[in-house]
């Protein structure tokens, strides 16, 4: 086993959390106490990272994933050496250059051209050495007309470019990135990825810190995944990236059925509050203006009027809903219950996009009942009416609906694009006039391993011939009926 | 301690360049530039010659030698500008240059040493024009005697890294001390002879009649080292005369001692840095 590079050994990094109001007692008792350094120490305070060990070896690249605040960028901090550990040591073997604060030395005041100097020299190169490199500098930067121009006159795309330029020729031997590759447009973030595969294949020490999974699957041998302060999990990409995701799934899930139980609770009160009078003033506004089908906006306008959708579409739409929602409805029939199922029957609020999904509705009519359709609309985050229908334009004609009854719509493929969809759920007469409509308070959302764009991912399936050829062969599997 | 020197001796490139940045960007915008280093004490002469020639006129004293007063008066206070900027730039240094201790791998204690070293340049561009006024109203005092000038410019700049390590890791964490130094630097102004002569204060101080009052202000000078630092101005290129041989080398060894102890009070602190800027 080859010695590593950088070893971090059961570190600890404490940061004091209460604000310095009492400081000035502390001066007078720490002048008369005679411990100043006693009275410094911190007194309340925050574990960043919480017994960190981690051995990174010659030539590796480790992807550093987690939550925000998990302690990933204390961990660079403390590896690049700005931030000393409170217990526990941190060796590193070789020149370090660290891309956090890219251009964090510059002065203003003074030309690009001697930043890039006293930068250099700051980051550790001689002035040989940086009037070696300093056309590579500029180049890379692709700052030649502006390198005479004072600083502060560079605009922040600028900026970046020669923060990171320099960075990147001090030609370390450990190279930290943290979610830096967010500087400049396109063009250059691909010139920066060109440079550190450039790195890598040289051999080079990589950290890099990013929410870009896809990244740090592409980019990194192995991964580490910290939580609160630990590393949670640490191995090879796929496995420790899906872990991590699984682990966000749920926490998303926790979150979302979290926002089910108050949003239905608050609809639910103004239904039971207003119950005796919608079944007189209600029903007859709800047929004028819903009489297109109870999907569309005068539906919304219907539930304000007969007061049922009032309060709780108020309530529910300040949280998040991007627009309004609620519940109304003669209440002649109940949709007691919505339950989003995965392949295996198990409830969740969060699906992987191609998956299989079954909506579950309980219902309760307080009648029997024979002019009834149950609909069901998918609606994004903008609002957008992704897809919607119902049993009657499906062509079911209906007989009777009485006591308890399960509807369930399977969608073999979710083939929805990553985001967070809301569902509107209604039972209602065949023209329209509502029994109970839910409209935005089930939420669920999808995620995907790819980045596409759209609304709904199209089942496709790529195939070549002739001259084209690739290196690796992606391509998201999905035909649509996912075996 | 030692490991400290060593790192600052690799770093001297890094306190050069950071010196002459500092200087560049000062003139930076303006159309005088470094001109504007010999024209600032030029004008500050202009004034003073007016001031204490026509305004009015300071008290003399057996043995103190202060003619021509101007030129007496511009041989203190270029130093002491050299000083009380020292300290007030090396006391905002480390909150200025927050974003080199937090972001980089950088030896804090470069920024107040760079705040010393910049401003004693300041002092070394205005010394001609005080050596040229000197030279041309006093002459008889010229003589070899201010080859001990380095030697109190020394003095002076061991005293100022001192003080400003211990000003600047203190104020990280008590940003009182900017406002507390800016008071204590005017009332050390007049405890330091820069308005009168050390040899007056003495020559009152050992008077027959003299009261405990001046006995008391001649033992308060005595135990600030600046006053022995400021004699050494006043006799090298004022008088023209032997610097005191006892004096200023004890002070020097004071001087050095407290930056051993300084620069060990910083280094304490040090680790508390990057958190608190």
């Amino acid at each position: 086993m080859v010695a590593p590079v950088v070893r971090v050994d059961n570190v600890v990094k404490q940061y004091r959390k209460a604000a310095h109001a009492h400081r000035f007692l502390t001066l007078k008792s720490a002048i008369v106490g005679g411990n100043l350094f006693k009275a410094l120490a911190p007194s309340e305070v925050f574990t960043a990272l919480d017994g960190v060990s981690l051995d990174i070896a010659p030539g590796e690249t480790l992807g550093v994933i987690g939550s925000n605040g998990a302690g990933k960028s204390t961990l660079l901090k403390i590896i690049a050496g700005t931030t000393k550990p409170t217990t526990g040591e941190v060796t590193v073997d070789g020149k370090i250059s660290a891309l956090i604060e890219l251009g964090a030395g510059f002065h203003p005041e003074i030309t690009g051209r001697e930043n890039v100097f006293i930068n250099g020299i700051m980051l550790g190169l001689t002035r040989r050495e940086v009037a070696d490199r300093f056309d590579s500098i500029v180049s890379f930067a692709e700052l030649e007309d502006f390198i005479d121009a004072p600083v502060k006159n560079y605009s922040s795309g600028m900026y970046m470019r020669l923060g990171f330029s320099i960075a990147i020729h001090i030609d370390p031997d450990v190279l930290l990135i943290d979610e830096v590759l967010a500087v400049g447009d396109e063009a250059f973030v691909h010139k920066c990825l060109d440079k550190i595969a450039e790195f890598k294949r040289r051999g080079k020490t990589i950290l890099l810190v990013s929410h870009g999974l896809e990244s740090v699957r592409r980019l990194c041998d192995r991964v580490i995944w910290i939580k609160d302060g630990s590393i949670e999990a640490s191995g090879d990409p796929p496995r420790v990236i899906d872990a991590y995701l699984e682990w966000v799934a749920l926490k998303e899930e926790g979150e979302l059925a979290a926002g089910y139980e108050r949003r239905s609770a608050a609809a639910e009160i103004g239904t039971a509050a207003d119950a005796p009078g919608a079944s007189g003033r209600g029903p007859g506004a709800g047929q004028s203006e819903a009489a297109d089908g109870g999907e569309s906006a005068p539906a919304a306008g219907a539930g304000a009027l007969d007061g049922a959708g009032e309060p709780p579409g108020g309530d529910a739409a300040s949280e998040d809903a991007p627009y309004e929602s609620g519940r109304w409805g003669s209440q002649q029939v109940l949709i007691e219950e919505v339950r989003l199922l995965d392949a295996e029957g198990a409830q969740h609020y969060v699906f992987t996009c191609g998956d299989p999904m079954t909506i579950e509705l309980t219902l309760e009519a307080k009648e029997e009942i024979n002019d009834f359709a149950v609909g069901i609309g998918v609606f994004n985050a903008d609002g957008v009416c992704c897809y919607g229908t119902n049993t009657d334009i499906e062509r079911f004609e209906a007989a009777k609906l009485h006591g308890t009854a399960t509807v369930r719509m399977e969608i073999p493929a979710l083939n929805l694009i990553e985001g967070t969809y809301y569902l509107d759920l209604a039972v209602h007469r065949i023209d329209g006039y509502p029994y109970d409509y839910q409209r935005g308070l089930t939420r669920f959302r999808t995620t995907s391993p790819i980045a596409d764009t759209g609304i709904a991912r199209l089942p496709h399936r790529w195939s070549f011939a002739g001259g084209i050829e690739w290196k690796k062969t992606g391509g998201t599997g999905t035909d649509g009926s996912k075996t | 301690m030692k490991h400290g020197l060593s790192n600052l001796f690799r770093h001297r490139v890094l306190i050069q360049s950071l010196v002459a940045r500092e200087l560049k960007a000062r003139y930076r915008g303006s159309v005088g530039g470094y001109l504007w280093s010999f024209l600032n004490p030029l004008l500050l002469l202009l004034v003073y010659t007016i001031v204490f020639t026509t305004v009015f006129t300071p008290p003399r004293a057996e043995g103190a030698d202060v003619d021509p007063y101007t030129v007496f008066l511009f041989c203190g206070l270029l130093p002491w500008t050299w000083f009380s900027a020292s300290l007030t730039d090396a006391t905002n240094s480390l909150i200025a240059g927050g974003n080199l201790i937090k972001k980089l791998i950088f030896p804090a204690e470069i920024l107040p040493i760079v705040s010393v070293l910049a401003n004693g340049v300041h002092y070394l561009l205005g010394l001609p024009v005080y050596l040229i006024a000197w030279f041309i109203f006093k002459p008889a005092g010229f003589s070899v005697h201010v080859l001990w000038l380095p030697m109190v410019i020394f003095t002076q700049m061991i005293l100022s890294l001192g003080l400003g390590l211990i000003l600047a890791a203190l104020t990280v964490h008590f940003r009182d001390i900017r406002d507390i130094l800016a008071n204590t630097l005017t009332l050390w102004f007049f405890l330091t002879p820069i308005i009168y002569s050390r040899a007056f204060i003495q020559g009152l101080a050992d008077a027959e009649d003299a009261t405990w009052v001046p006995k008391v202000v001649a033992r308060v000078l005595d135990l600030n080292p600046m006053t022995h630092i400021m004699d050494g101005y006043h006799l090298s290129i004022f008088e023209g005369s032997l610097v005191n041989w006892k004096r200023l080398p004890v002070t020097l060894g004071a001087a050095f001692l407290l930056l051993i102890v300084a620069y060990w009070f910083f280094d304490r602190l040090r680790d508390s840095f990057p958190e608190e800027v």
